[in-house]
C-alpha cells in the first residue's frame, strides 16, 4: 500500500494541471470572455495533441522512424475502422488489443 | 383544474428535474463508459506497477480517464515526471472549452461553488449537462453535483475493480495491454474528428502533428516532440481556419 515520492510527485503535478483549465473558466468567465483567436486555438488542441500521441506511439520505436516490420502500424488499421463504425471509445481499446494479440499470434 | 393548480404542478415538476436526485439518474447511461474505461485504466495503472493506494490517489485527484492511461504507460517506460506532467497538461487543456461553455449557466453562483462543479468535469459530464442546458436553457447547481458526483464515485470503484483484476495479469503484453494506449488515442482522435463538421481540415491538422512529432523526435528524444506538435499544428488549424 505503499506511495512512492515520484509517482506521488507525478499525480499532484497531473491533477493541478488538470484542475486549473478545468475551473477556471467557470470561476472567471462570468466576469470575462476568452478571444476569439484563443477559442480557435483551443479547438484544435484535441485533434493535434491526440495526432502527435498517435504518431509517437505508432510511428516510432525507441527514437527511431519505423515504417516497415511495425506491428503496432498494422493493428492501427482495424482500430481506426472500428473507432469509425462504432464511434465508441471503448470499442475502439477493444478492437486494438484484439487485433494485436492476434497479430502476435499470427506473424 | 384551475390556473393556480396548474401553475403549482409545474413548478414541482421543474424542482423535481433540477434535483440532486435527478442529477444522479441522468448520469447513469453514461455509467458503462465510466466502469469499463475506469477498470481497463486500472488494469493498466496495476500493470504499469503502481500500487493499490498510488491507484486510488491517481483516481481521486486527477479523474481523467485519457490522462491516467498516460500516467500509466509513461510510469511503466520510466518516463520523467515533468514529460508525464506536461503531456497531460495539454491532453486535458480541452477542459477550458467544456468549462467556458457551461460557464454562462453558473453565473449567479459564488466562485467557490463553480470552482466545485469545474473540479469534476469531464467529456461525459459535460455532455450531459450541454444536452441538459439545450432541453431546459438551465442547469440546476444540485443536479450538476448528483451528475459530477455519480460519475467520480463510479469512477474510483471501477479503477479499483480493475487494479484489483490488474495483480493477476503478469504478462499484460499477452493480452494486448501494451496496446491500450494507443488505441484509446486512435479512438479520442477519430471520435473527435466524427463530432465535429470540420474533417478536411481536422486532417491536415492531425497529419502535420503527425510529421512535427516524427521529425523534433528524431532530432531531440524524449517527448518535447508531442508539445512542439500541439502548439505548432493547433496554430496551423488556427490560421488556416481564420483565412477561410
Amino acid at each position: 500500500m505503499e506511495v512512492r515520492w515520484d509517482v506521488f510527485l507525478i499525480i499532484i503535478g497531473s491533477a493541478l494541471v488538470t484542475f486549473l483549465p478545468r475551473v477556471l473558466p467557470l470561476m472567471v468567465l462570468s466576469r470575462m470572455e476568452l478571444p476569439e483567436w484563443g477559442i480557435r486555438w483551443l479547438n484544435y488542441v484535441p485533434i493535434s495533441v491526440m495526432a502527435a500521441l498517435v504518431g509517437q506511439e505508432l510511428l516510432l520505436q525507441d527514437g527511431q522512424f519505423s515504417l516497415m516490420n511495425n506491428i503496432e502500424l498494422l493493428a492501427a488499421i482495424p482500430t481506426v475502422l472500428v473507432a469509425m463504425k462504432t464511434k465508441s471509445l471503448l470499442g475502439t481499446v477493444v478492437a486494438g488489443m484484439v487485433s494485436i494479440m492476434v497479430l502476435r499470434y499470427f506473424l | 383544474m384551475s390556473q393556480e393548480g396548474v401553475r403549482v404542478k409545474s413548478f414541482t415538476a421543474t424542482e423535481d428535474k433540477g434535483s440532486f436526485l435527478q442529477g444522479v439518474k441522468d448520469c447513469i447511461p453514461t455509467l458503462l463508459g465510466y466502469l469499463s474505461i475506469g477498470f481497463a485504466a486500472g488494469v493498466l495503472e496495476k500493470t504499469a506497477g503502481m500500487s493499490i493506494m498510488e491507484i486510488i490517489l491517481l483516481s481521486v485527484l486527477l479523474y481523467a480517464g485519457s490522462a491516467q492511461f498516460i500516467a500509466a504507460g509513461m510510469i511503466a517506460v520510466g518516463s520523467s515526471a515533468t514529460a508525464i506532467i506536461i503531456t497531460i497538461f495539454f491532453v486535458n487543456l480541452r477542459h477550458i472549452l467544456l468549462s467556458a461553455a457551461l460557464s454562462p449557466y453558473f453565473r449567479q453562483l459564488t466562485m467557490f461553488k463553480n470552482m466545485l462543479i469545474g473540479s469534476l468535469l469531464t467529456d461525459e459530464t459535460f455532455g450531459v449537462a450541454i444536452n441538459e442546458a439545450a432541453k431546459r436553457k438551465q442547469i440546476h447547481e444540485k443536479w450538476m453535483h448528483g451528475l459530477n458526483l455519480t460519475a467520480y464515485l463510479n469512477w474510483i470503484v471501477a479503477n479499483i475493480a480493475g487494479a484489483y483484476l490488474g495483480q493477476w495479469i503478469s504478462d499484460p503484453e499477452k493480452f494486448g495491454l501494451d496496446f491500450a494506449l494507443p488505441a484509446m488515442f486512435i479512438g479520442l482522435l477519430i471520435l473527435a474528428m466524427v463530432s465535429r463538421k470540420k474533417v478536411k481540415l481536422d486532417v491536415i491538422v492531425a497529419i502535420c502533428a503527425v510529421f512535427i512529432t516524427v521529425g523534433v523526435a528524431l532530432i531531440f528524444p524524449g517527448n518535447v516532440g508531442v508539445i512542439v506538435a500541439t502548439v505548432v499544428a493547433s496554430t496551423i488549424g488556427m490560421v488556416i481556419d481564420k483565412w477561410k
